[in-house]
């Protein structure tokens, strides 16, 4: 649908033949690999992540058990400068995030300026009273925030969607570099590829230094998953792992004279920073939904009272919702007085009539997206729906406009992809990972490339058929250069 | 230190992988022994598998006769029976999962490709040979215990091995029994040909027919192999070696966790015993009888085990 015109990664709007400048060497190494190699190494990828088991479960798909992500050999390739534009960007937005969870749950000073509509807030799921008043040790909220972005040409990034909650991908970010180290060690020969797998002592830094200040010299840090038929239990597992700090289920923690204890064969042990990643309404039954079974009885009065840093902080909900976003321009020019790097694309807020009155006409050239839905669930894309889907979505829109949110499909760059046919460009999204620790935010130099493998679709997420890419990010010329002559001059001393 | 709920895991995951693997030599040792027994003989070899692996009456629930190609399939890819490879693989890959980060990579791989050949797309397991199949597993589940060598000599690896240990004496001690439920067809005589394959492939469902010519030198005699399997510590198999292994990786848990106590005293007294035991005593005594004990002093000691490590 789309694919025609838009902007390609490797071979820019020129299309296929001649490559950016940066990329020529990649583009030789496109045009000389015979498809059947490329064949051949996917399999072999594809039997790696089986065998380790690198798979998610599809809620409410039975038959299809574990399935594995698909995952694609080419690269999306990041320039130096391009990085360097792009993480400007994604501190200055996360910032303002922490800033605005800071304040929303404290001082509330962006409503009384009349930059947010009180009831957008007041009125909003996500917004949890129950957090009000309290502070996270050192102020941080968004300790690790994925910020979906897109490109629709050589200087425009836009952000689709923040993810402040629980965001995932960082194993495939660093199973994919795996994979392709293994696969196309050609590649790294040729490029000087940032490194990722720094992300889980970066990962383990952040949540140290985060910890509540009576933790002592080595706070103990956990990570608590769901549990082993959660979709994202491999991630879960394998943060714990390359952390090597405990992987806790909810029933292996308690809450005793606020403090939190983790039940080990020698008896208690004291918790004091816990990488969560089950969602709010699950945290704690005595604060959230009562009936969960999953919480921890006592986990909030223990953050209450300073004992336990809990990452990301309850109540981040507030700032990823897809009706916040929209006002996210403003919430950045609020706290930091200056524009945001990194523009938001285009966004109606139903709420509001005009905006409503304008998606009803157009419905069939938007994306028209649930606020509070996730996963490419709850989602209209106008373009390749059909009249019955897009007359139940009027429907559903006139009913409870509040609810959605709409945004032009826009002309997602594209990466040549590994297809039947041979390779042929495939439209891209793209999620860094983002820390916030007491010292600082940072961007690990890398992130997941999702893939749209159907032709023309915009669907990237895993749970509608989308796959992976490894993203690399290019070191500058300089450091190459560098290290080059240094390996020449090992060389020429031996 | 080691939450409870991973110890429990590993422990878990340590018998049923055991289990997986003497279900896969079980299935290996009936198909000789359906091979080379005069009929109907063979349907006796069938019934005595399921009564070793305690699922006889869930089998015969399904009203099928004894003979080789249901019950090996009931035994191997059926996950309906608890008893089958097929979920014991299943019921250790869940273990593993749970516990995956106090697993090496190797060790988590070698469990998965276990269940892969299951649980692979198109399920091959219900396409191959029982033979075939249960070498798949065997080749496996040697993978798994490789891999667990080579892991960190701690905790994790002694509650793995502690629950194999467990989970091995409970079966050998089955798979002794087997020979108290294992008629011999009418004609035949004590020693004769039939009795002698029948004892002989319980030497080769525990790998132990060279160990057999070893230590003993005369043919093969019953009593001998039962001396062997019961009370003989250079066989891993064994019981004794059982019970010997047990206490060795309950002294070094409790010297790493400073966690000792019934489940240690109860262990110990049972080594003693055993250092003690004379196979022609419980020869004459009764091996049922025996066996039977022994049984339920396993159960005992896991439940000491449980408690004393605070799993559940």
């Amino acid at each position: 649908m789309i694919s025609g015109g838009a902007f390609d990664e490797i071979w820019g709007q020129g299309g296929p033949g001649a490559a950016r400048p940066e990329f020529a060497a990649l583009a030789r190494w496109l045009h000389e690999t015979p498809h059947a190699e490329f064949d051949r190494r996917l399999e072999a990828a594809e039997v790696t992540f089986r065998q380790l088991g690198i798979t998610f479960a599809v809620y409410g798909d039975v038959d299809a058990g574990e399935r594995i992500i698909p995952f694609d050999i080419v690269p999306r390739v990041f320039t130096a400068p391009e990085w360097d534009r792009l993480s400007e960007g994604l501190i200055q937005r996360v910032e303002a995030i922490n800033a605005f969870l800071t304040d929303i749950y404290g001082a509330q000073e962006i409503v009384k300026a009349g930059v947010l509509p009180p009831e957008l807030i007041f009125q909003n799921p996500q917004f949890r009273p129950e957090i009000a008043g309290i502070r996270p040790p050192h102020d941080v909220w968004a300790h690790i925030c994925g910020i979906d972005c897109v490109r629709t040409g050589p200087d425009e990034f836009f952000v689709l969607e923040d993810n402040a909650r629980t965001p995932s991908g960082v194993s495939y970010m660093l199973e994919n570099r795996e994979a392709m180290i293994r696969l196309c060690p050609e590649l790294f020969r040729e490029f000087r590829v940032a490194a990722v797998d720094s992300y889980p002592d970066m990962l383990l830094a952040t949540m140290r230094s985060v910890a509540p200040r009576g933790a002592g010299q080595s706070p103990v840090c956990v990570v608590l998953t769901p549990g082993h038929y959660n979709s994202a239990y491999y991630e879960h597992s394998f943060l714990a792992d390359s952390m090597g700090v405990e992987l806790v289920e909810a029933a292996d923690l308690l809450v005793d004279d606020d403090i939190v204890w983790m039940r080990t064969i020698g008896g208690r042990v004291k918790v004091d920073v816990i990488y969560r990643r089950i969602d709010d309404d699950y945290l704690d039954p005595l604060v959230f939904k009562p009936d969960s079974l999953l919480g921890v009885p006592g986990l909030i009065a223990a953050y209450r009272a300073g004992n336990v840093a809990i990452i990301n902080a309850p109540g981040n909900g507030i700032a990823d919702d897809k009706a916040i976003y929209s006002y996210m321009p403003e919430i950045v020019r609020f706290y930091s007085g200056q524009d945001a790097k990194l523009p938001n694309v285009q966004t109606f807020r139903c709420r509001e009539p005009d905006a409503l009155r304008y998606v009803l006409d157009h419905l069939d050239e938007l994306v028209v997206k649930l606020v509070d839905g996730s996963g490419g669930y709850g989602m209209l894309v106008g373009p390749t729906a059909s009249k019955a889907e897009i007359e139940a979505f009027r429907t559903a829109l006139m009913a409870a406009p509040e609810r959605y949110i709409a945004q032009p499909t826009l002309a997602l760059s594209t990466v040549p992809t590994v297809t039947a046919q041979g390779l042929a460009p495939r439209h891209v999204d793209f999620r860094p990972f983002v820390l916030t620790g007491s010292d600082g935010v940072k961007v690990v130099p890398g992130g997941l490339t999702r893939v749209a493998l159907k032709e023309g679709s915009l669907v990237v997420n895993s749970s509608q058929g989308g796959g992976t890419k490894d993203s690399f990010v290019l070191m500058r010329d300089a450091s190459r250069q560098q290290s080059q002559s240094q390996s020449q001059s090992q060389g020429t001393g031996k | 230190m080691m939450l409870s709920r991973t110890a429990s895991s590993l422990y878990w995951l340590g018998r049923y992988v055991e289990r997986a693997d003497f279900a896969a030599r079980l299935v290996e040792a009936t198909i000789r022994l359906d091979a080379l027994s005069p009929r109907p003989a063979g349907e006796a070899a069938w019934h005595s598998a399921l009564r070793v692996t305690y699922s006889d009456d869930a089998f015969a629930a399904s009203n099928v006769g004894f003979t080789a190609s249901p019950v090996a399939r009931f035994l191997t890819v059926d996950t309906s029976n608890p008893g089958s490879i097929a979920a014991c693989l299943d019921m250790a890959r869940n273990n593993a999962k749970a516990v995956r980060t106090a697993l090496t990579r190797d060790a988590w791989t070698a469990i998965n490709r276990a269940w892969l050949i299951f649980n692979g797309r198109g399920r091959p397991a219900s396409r191959m040979e029982p033979l075939a199949l249960v070498e798949a597993v065997k080749a496996e589940t040697r993978g798994f215990e490789g891999a667990i060598h080579w892991m960190m000599r701690n905790q994790a690896t002694w509650f793995i091995r502690l629950g194999a240990a467990i989970e091995r004496a409970d079966n050998t001690a089955r798979l002794l029994d087997v020979k108290y439920h294992l008629l011999l067809p009418e004609g035949e005589t004590v020693y004769g040909v039939v009795d002698r394959d029948q004892w002989t492939t319980l030497l080769q469902t525990v790998s132990a027919v060279t160990a057999y010519r070893w230590l003993y030198d005369e043919g093969l005699k019953p009593h001998l192999v039962i001396d062997l399997l019961t009370t003989r510590f250079e066989l891993p198999r064994s019981l004794a070696g059982c019970v010997e292994e047990t206490v060795e990786v309950l002294t070094l848990l409790g010297k790493r966790t400073g966690l000792q106590g019934e489940a240690d005293r109860m262990a110990r007294a049972r080594l003693s015993a055993m250092q003690r035991t004379r196979s022609h005593d419980v020869i004459v005594s009764g091996l049922h009888q025996y066996l039977t004990a022994f049984i339920r002093e396993n159960e005992l000691l896991h439940m000491a085990i449980a408690k004393q490590f605070r799993f559940g």
